[in-house]
């Protein structure tokens, strides 16, 4: 019973830990790393829904993260819009877009689903590329303003630590509460059997295309936030490269888990940081350290902490069971 | 179309044509079904029992042909809406939901029977509890009525066969269908089970669900049928009581003869 208040509530904790985390930061290089973490938390829980929930497979979510990032840069930079209109223009295209490819691409399956998505992502990657009047090419796009909301600017990277990480609380939650509900039930359905889902009035198409415009939607999220942090994108950023981390994180964490998107998104975030000591076998030791995790945790780091925290919980009920018999009742 | 169709017609087809290129997997199919009763499908392998299963619930769309329930007409209807129109089906390879519990499954079976929206589920409405809770009960009864009640929190795929077949059925019971297909429910099953499952479909049966099964136990379909239908090469070739068709010379000759 006590562990089971304590589950429910441990994304509350969890939230508050992040809260206070800036505090005991050594320095602010650790608030960028947070804060780029953060974007990676939002469109890894996204593609989480989509990927390990319903089970289907997006290799070009890189490109909803860009399309959202480039929109409202262009629209604040060549076209003067209010950036909060350029946020939600962004929003708009990349979930719009996203319907679009939603719709012929989802009655494809496994593989061939796979292959859509990627293709759809490198059309975007190279379009970035050459549409160098709109885009600034390969060379990327600069000068986007910083994030302000109603003539409040949020250029220092404290503040900016805490607007992702709200959203990233709030994206958290949402998702919390549609997977538990009965459409988290529909997908996961969707994913082992269409057959059997649709046999039980599961209309498995439309719910196949609300998740992938929703997961889309986070990427999105996380595009708009990056492009007004940053202040600066280029194609590179979004390509092929970026979906299969994005797709690393999702299967490194833990298919069908919010905690495992959260964890694989930070751990993958964080990796790459603390391997820069070793330089040159950076790349190798990522590269075990995957491998390890994959052979040792197939459920990912999710279940891998699932397991130790059921661990110290039974060890700490044990102590406590002994005080209280020690107590003399 | 709203007039209520007379008791013997509650569930029927006709003229269920299917062909997969030059050849007809179904020809000229007919079949009527008495509201509350149990219906059996019988014939050899390849006779098309399945095929006609999948036709009806739109798995497979028939060439030609008219089937409806209790007045609603359900051919040419997507599967998901022919569930909602009250056909709920099992499946001859069980198709559990192996990534869920055994609650979760038949929680899954009750998704029609629950009325909320992404709003509602997204800010956790009150709409959302209440429905919630409903659906819960719903779904404890249901596992309850097989008896799988103890066993709710389970990973699915961890059940027995046995067992697993039992889920399929109350995860079937939980969307309240009117009329529940069943596809060799007994297939895999040792005696015991063989005959606790006979018991099940008669209950099944007594809580308001017309019942239509292919079967190939012949001592379970003769034992708990009320009507059975013979199924040969796509053709319907006997429709009658147990005991009417166990006497047909052409059912002894095309089916039970060679197999039984």
């Amino acid at each position: 019973m006590k562990s089971q208040v304590l589950r429910n509530n441990a994304w509350l904790l969890a939230f508050a830990a992040v809260a206070a985390l800036p505090l005991v930061l050594p320095n602010d290089y650790y608030l960028t790393v947070l804060i780029v973490g953060g974007l990676y938390t939002i469109l890894s829980i996204g593609l989480n829904l989509l990927m390990g929930y319903a089970g289907q497979a997006s290799l070009g979510h890189a490109a909803f993260y860009g399309l959202s990032a480039y929109t409202t840069g262009i629209l604040a930079v060549t076209y003067q819009w209010p950036v909060w209109a350029g946020i939600l223009a962004g929003l708009a295209l990349s979930s719009l877009v996203s319907y679009l490819i939603a719709v012929p691409t989802l009655k494809l399956r496994g593989n061939y689903l796979a292959m859509g998505t990627l293709g759809f992502g490198v059309i975007v990657f190279i379009v970035l590329n050459e549409a160098t009047s709109v885009t600034g090419g390969p060379s990327g796009f600069t000068g986007i303003p910083k994030l302000s909301i109603g003539g409040k600017e949020f250029s220092s990277d404290l503040e900016y630590y805490y607007v992702v990480w709200a959203a990233v609380l709030l994206l958290f939650a949402l998702s919390r509460n549609l997977v538990r509900s009965r459409m988290g039930r529909a997908l996961r359905a969707i994913h082992t059997s269409e057959t059997a889902a649709s046999a039980l009035g599961v209309d498995t198409q439309r719910y196949k295309i609300f998740v992938f415009v929703l997961s889309a939607f986070y990427a999105a999220v996380a595009g708009v936030l990056y492009a007004h942090y940053v202040t600066f994108v280029s194609p590179g950023t979004f390509g092929f490269p970026t979906s299969i981390l994005l797709v690393t994180m999702v299967v490194l964490g833990g298919m069908a888990s919010l905690w495992g998107a959260v964890l694989g998104a930070l751990f993958l975030t964080l990796l790459p940081e603390w391997l820069r000591a070793i330089e040159h076998f950076d790349i190798l030791v990522y590269g075990a350290i995957l491998v390890l995790c994959m052979m040792f945790l197939p459920g990912g780091l999710a279940e891998g902490a699932q397991k130790a925290w059921d661990a110290s919980l039974s060890l700490f009920r044990k102590k406590g069971a002994a005080a209280e018999e020690g107590g003399g009742q | 179309m709203s007039e209520r169709p007379h008791e013997d017609m509650y569930f029927h087809g006709s003229g269920i044509s299917l062909r997969f290129g030059g050849v007809a997997a179904l020809s000229e199919v007919g079949f009527q079904v008495r509201r509350n009763s149990l219906q059996a499908i019988i014939g050899p392998n390849g006779a098309g029992k399945t095929s006609l299963f999948n036709v009806i619930t739109g798995f497979y769309r028939m060439d030609e042909g008219d089937v409806r329930l209790d007045g609603d007409l359900i051919s040419g209807l997507p599967p998901h809406l022919v569930a909602r129109h009250g056909i709920v089906r099992t499946f001859q390879n069980l198709e559990i939901f192996t990534n869920m519990t055994v609650i979760e499954n038949v929680l899954t079976g009750g998704h029609l029977r629950v009325g909320y929206g992404p709003l509602d589920f997204f800010f956790r409405t009150p709409r959302f509890f209440r429905e919630e809770r409903k659906l819960r009960e719903l779904a404890k009864e249901c596992l309850d009525f097989v008896g799988l009640f103890e066993r709710r929190d389970l990973p699915a795929g961890q059940l027995p066969f046995g067992s697993q077949r039992l889920l399929e059925i109350a995860r079937a019971l939980a969307a309240e269908p009117k009329a529940l297909l069943l596809d060799e429910p007994a297939a895999g099953l040792n005696m015991k089970e063989t005959a606790a499952l006979g018991e099940l479909i008669r209950r099944i049966i007594d809580r308001g669900i017309t019942v239509v099964m292919v079967e190939h136990d012949m001592n379970l379909v003769m034992r708990i049928s009320d009507r059975i239908m013979v199924l040969n090469s796509g053709r319907v070739i006997a429709d009658g009581t147990p005991a009417e068709v166990r006497e047909n010379p052409t059912v002894i000759a095309a089916y039970l003869g060679e197999e039984e």
